[in-house]
């Protein structure tokens, strides 16, 4: 990979160089661990599964369990009914989930399988539910896996029973880790807001060791808390690209108001979420929030002069890039180049918005892009900074430039996923690392006269 | 360890899997093998892709092209630990990246495109085009996209049948790995000019295997004329009709490809291990042996030196492992066999083994090495490994990245002997460093902890 990006101009429009984006049943595999007692279940063939269940458990370190309907040759033939059947009446039988939730995969959505009425054909034990979500690979990105299933959580399971609402929000998080869901669930609790989030992985894959193996661990909303999301006041859909599907099919089921907001990463959109919830419940905003706020504002005042006007590469998922992106320009940095792997042109117009009321000129916003894209770039137009998932580490070390480990997947450092991006306390993190990341890198290059105690 | 477990013992197993399971001493019969897994099984295997992949990828300057939707390419992106002493090629990920229209109108043209703009970036001297499930069901002639771009661009483009679902076992991924290899070195119209050197077959220069094993057969005399194919390039493997032996590590992945070239160019085969000392011992020894005299000293003066020289620590680990219970689970029997007689060679007890592609006969060699009580299994399920991991009261586990954290939720010690190692695990100094990591991780201060906590 180091040697493989020509230095002169080339053509790259067929296919995907190096992809920034992974298929939609890995996202909706995440979405369904979510929920407690569920057992996320791939219709497809095996590998698919395999592949989803590695790279989660690789990206989380916890054992990642799914089941799958294990096509053969007979299957892509004759349809997967008799599999998917047969992997119903088994899932329960042998790993006695709550809920098993199906997605599908390009395979049986080549072949045309119609998965739910083979579930309505299929015998369910009495108590025990099926749900599913059209997942196929060759549309969207594993963000919209993660929408679709959501989705198909408020469309199976969502129920208003037409009384008054209670005083209760919903909160759809989004495809973020464990540990920004519990930062959201602190922020909500601290506001003294009654909520039902889903989905929530956390104490679902990064559950803690006790000696005992939990297949289905005590964390995620219950079936029950999702059912009752139906007859909540409010819901704070959490991300464009991973929530505002199933925050409006709750609206439109259920009745249920929905505030589209960004995933609450940096100041401005930590600020948004609170008042979401200020304005949505008539609370008033607890002193121990205003205390972190502050520290954050007095934190960005402290380090400013070490990442002002630096420029940074960013490449993630749509939801989580763009705040971030709003967080750095906050910073005083400059976001040369963003993109996404995601398609959404969306995108695109969103950021180069945010851009513009930066006054940046020339920065480059791109949605359905790859890292091989984005190597060019800064090959050609060097940057200060790179932020983005573990496989931009070749960018880092082929380019030279220091790189700030965000999003998903982060297979080469540890403890990232519970540690959270979201709220005040992640702007914390966030401003720690990346201030950090040039400082390492000012010590590293200083002549040795210039290698100063105090920076 | 008196962990609990979230399903009652009895309940873990399905009965159509009873006869996958055998216990040494006990059952009668054969175990079943090779088939399918069951609908709705949480398996810890993959697919017919999957094989074909880890088998090609690292063919280090080749571009490596997955047609199908992104993400069979982003999965198999880079997670083979395989070195390479040159070419970086092979960790970039290719994909045609299909999309609705593609499936709906087919993918020839898009992948046709593909080729021809890798083609202008990069001129790699190969690329092997794997198809996946979607290219299976929609019909893609991928064979014949492969073909006209080879005329069009004077380079091997190579089609590798490999569609996910026809079947869950690897074996028939390395098949279609193993063919487009074959295609691959087929000689042109030139004479094949036969050298003394030797292929080394189902190598995939993980932490750098290879390069330690190829060392000790220069120390021998023999020189190693490319690996199957870890560090290996288009050119070197198409000198591989020249060599005047073949050594077979990986069996599962290679035996058919040794076989092939047999019929085809008359290059005898054996196999070989070089996981553990003694393995590594008694393959130098056969190797030598078809050398001759001169290989044959050399090679036990090499033994000697080498023997001599791991000896300590090895005793020095021997005494701190002795009497651990152990359990594997990996890929294939070959990797299995090699690990139950390392860790016999520390002193510990094999409790528990298993493998995803297992064949009947591989299991009749493994249940010969194990002593009564031990549990044999094919293609199992995470509930079963953690029935046995708990039945059997095991320390430390060896298996793949889907077991790793399941052996340490039980307080179970881990270590890595698939995609994810990083450790070189071949040779002396591989004994060692297993010895070492088996240590490492049975041995830490940090399982001491799983049971302390603060009272609630």
């Amino acid at each position: 990979m180091l040697e493989c990006i020509p230095t002169r101009k080339v053509e790259h429009t067929a296919g995907k160089i190096n992809p920034a984006k992974a298929c939609q049943p890995l996202g909706a595999m995440y979405a369904a661990l979510g929920i407690h007692g569920c057992l996320p279940h791939s219709h497809g063939s095996q590998g698919c599964c395999a592949y989803h269940r590695m790279a989660l458990t690789r990206h989380f370190r916890d054992p990642i369990m799914a089941s799958s309907s294990s096509f053969t040759e007979g299957a892509s033939v004759f349809g997967g009914a008799a599999n998917l059947k047969a992997s119903i009446k088994n899932v329960f039988k042998i790993y006695n989930p709550e809920i098993m939730a199906v997605h599908t995969t390009c395979l049986s959505e080549t072949i045309g399988d119609d998965v739910p009425t083979i579930i309505k054909q299929s015998e369910v034990p009495e108590g025990k539910i099926v749900i599913h979500a059209n997942t196929p690979s060759y549309v969207g990105s594993h963000v919209t896996g993660f929408s679709n299933m959501c989705k198909a959580m408020v469309s199976y399971l969502a129920e208003s029973d037409g009384r008054a609402k209670k005083e209760r929000v919903n909160i759809l998080p989004g495809f973020v880790n464990p540990g920004d869901m519990r930062e959201i669930k602190r922020l909500v609790r601290e506001l003294g807001v009654e909520m039902t989030v889903f989905p929530d992985t956390s104490n679902v894959v990064d559950a803690p060791l006790t000696g005992r193996y939990e297949m289905y661990p005590e964390g995620g909303a219950t079936v029950a808390e999702i059912r009752d999301s139906g007859n909540s006041k409010l819901t704070l859909a959490l991300g464009a690209w991973s929530s505002e599907a199933a925050g409006a099919l709750l609206q439109e089921k259920c009745g249920v108001p929905c505030v589209p907001l960004k995933i609450p990463i940096g100041l401005k959109a930590t600020d948004e979420f609170i008042m979401a919830l200020k304005d949505g419940f008539g609370v008033p905003v607890p002193r121990s929030l205003t205390i972190e706020r502050g520290q954050v504002v007095d934190t960005l005042i402290d380090t400013h002069f070490h990442y002002q006007g630096k420029k940074v590469a960013v490449v993630g998922d749509p939801d989580l890039v763009i705040p971030l992106t709003e967080f750095l320009l906050t910073m005083g940095m400059v976001p040369a180049y963003v993109m996404t792997g995601t398609p959404g042109q969306r995108f695109e117009s969103e950021i180069q918005q945010m851009l513009d009321e930066a006054g940046i000129k020339d920065g480059v916003a791109k949605a359905e892009g790859d890292l091989f894209e984005l190597h060019k770039w800064v090959k050609d137009n060097p940057v200060d900074l790179l932020i983005g998932n573990t496989h931009c580490k070749y960018i880092a070390r082929a380019e030279d430039v220091p790189l700030v480990r965000f999003g998903f997947p982060i297979f080469d450092r540890a403890v990232h996923y519970l540690m959270p991006v979201v709220g005040y306390r992640g702007c914390l993190r966030l401003i720690e690392q990346i201030s950090n990341a040039l400082l390492e890198r000012r010590d590293r290059d200083c002549k040795d006269e210039d290698y100063e105690l105090i920076l | 360890m008196d962990a609990y477990c979230s399903q009652p013992v009895q309940e873990a197993l399905i009965d159509e899997r009873q006869s996958s399971i055998v216990t040494k001493g006990k059952s009668k019969g054969h175990i079943s093998c090779t088939s399918d897994s069951i609908a709705g099984a949480v398996s810890q295997r993959a697919c017919v892709y999957c094989g074909a992949r880890v088998v090609l990828n690292p063919v280090t300057d080749a571009a490596h092209l997955v047609h199908g939707p992104i993400g069979c390419a982003a999965y198999t992106w880079d997670i083979r630990g395989s070195l390479s002493s040159g070419p970086e090629m092979y960790r970039n990920s290719f994909s045609t990246d299909l999309g609705e229209r593609d499936v709906i109108f087919g993918g020839e043209r898009k992948l046709a495109a593909c080729i021809d703009e890798i083609v202008a970036m990069h001129r790699p001297p190969a690329i092997f085009v794997y198809s996946t499930c979607v290219i299976g069901v929609i019909g893609d002639d991928i064979g014949s996209v492969c073909r006209e771009a080879s005329q069009r661009h004077g380079i091997d483009v190579i089609p590798v049948e490999s569609t996910g679902f026809r079947s869950g076992n690897k074996i028939i991924g390395y098949r279609a790995a193993a063919d487009a290899l074959l295609k691959l070195i087929q000689p042109g119209e030139e004479a094949v000019k036969p050298t003394r050197k030797v292929n080394f077959l189902g190598e995939y220069n993980l932490g750098g295997e290879k390069w330690v094993v190829e060392r000790y057969m220069r120390d021998i005399g023999v020189e190693v004329n490319v690996a199957f194919t870890g560090d290996s390039t288009v050119a070197r493997l198409k000198q591989a009709p020249r060599a005047c032996l073949n050594l077979v590590q990986c069996t599962g992945s290679m035996h058919y490809v040794a076989r092939r070239m047999e019929e085809a160019f008359g290059i005898p085969y054996i196999d070989v291990n070089f996981f553990g000392a003694d393995n590594t011992a008694e393959s130098l020894r056969k190797i030598a042996e078809f050398y001759g005299e001169d290989a044959k000293n050399r090679a036990e003066a090499l033994i000697g030196r080498e023997m001599a020289r791991i000896g300590p620590s090895l005793r020095k680990y021997r005494e701190k492992l002795a009497g651990k219970r152990a359990a594997i689970y990996v890929g294939g029997a070959f990797k299995a066999s090699a690990i139950i007689r390392q860790m016999k060679e520390l002193g510990m007890e094999v409790v528990l083994t298993g493998t995803q592609t297992g064949k009947k006969e591989e299991y009749e060699k493994l249940d010969g090495m194990l002593s009564d009580g031990a549990v044999i299994i094919d293609d199992a399920n995470p509930a079963e490994i953690e029935m046995f991991l708990r039945e059997k009261k095991v320390d430390v586990m060896v298996g793949g990245v889907k077991e790793r954290f399941l052996a340490y939720k039980l307080g179970v010690g881990f270590v890595d002997h698939n995609h994810d190692r990083k450790e070189c695990l071949a040779g002396f100094d591989g004994a060692v460093n297993f010895a070492r990591e088996i240590y490492r991780t049975a041995c830490s201060p940090v399982w001491k902890h799983v049971k302390k906590g603060v009272k609630p």
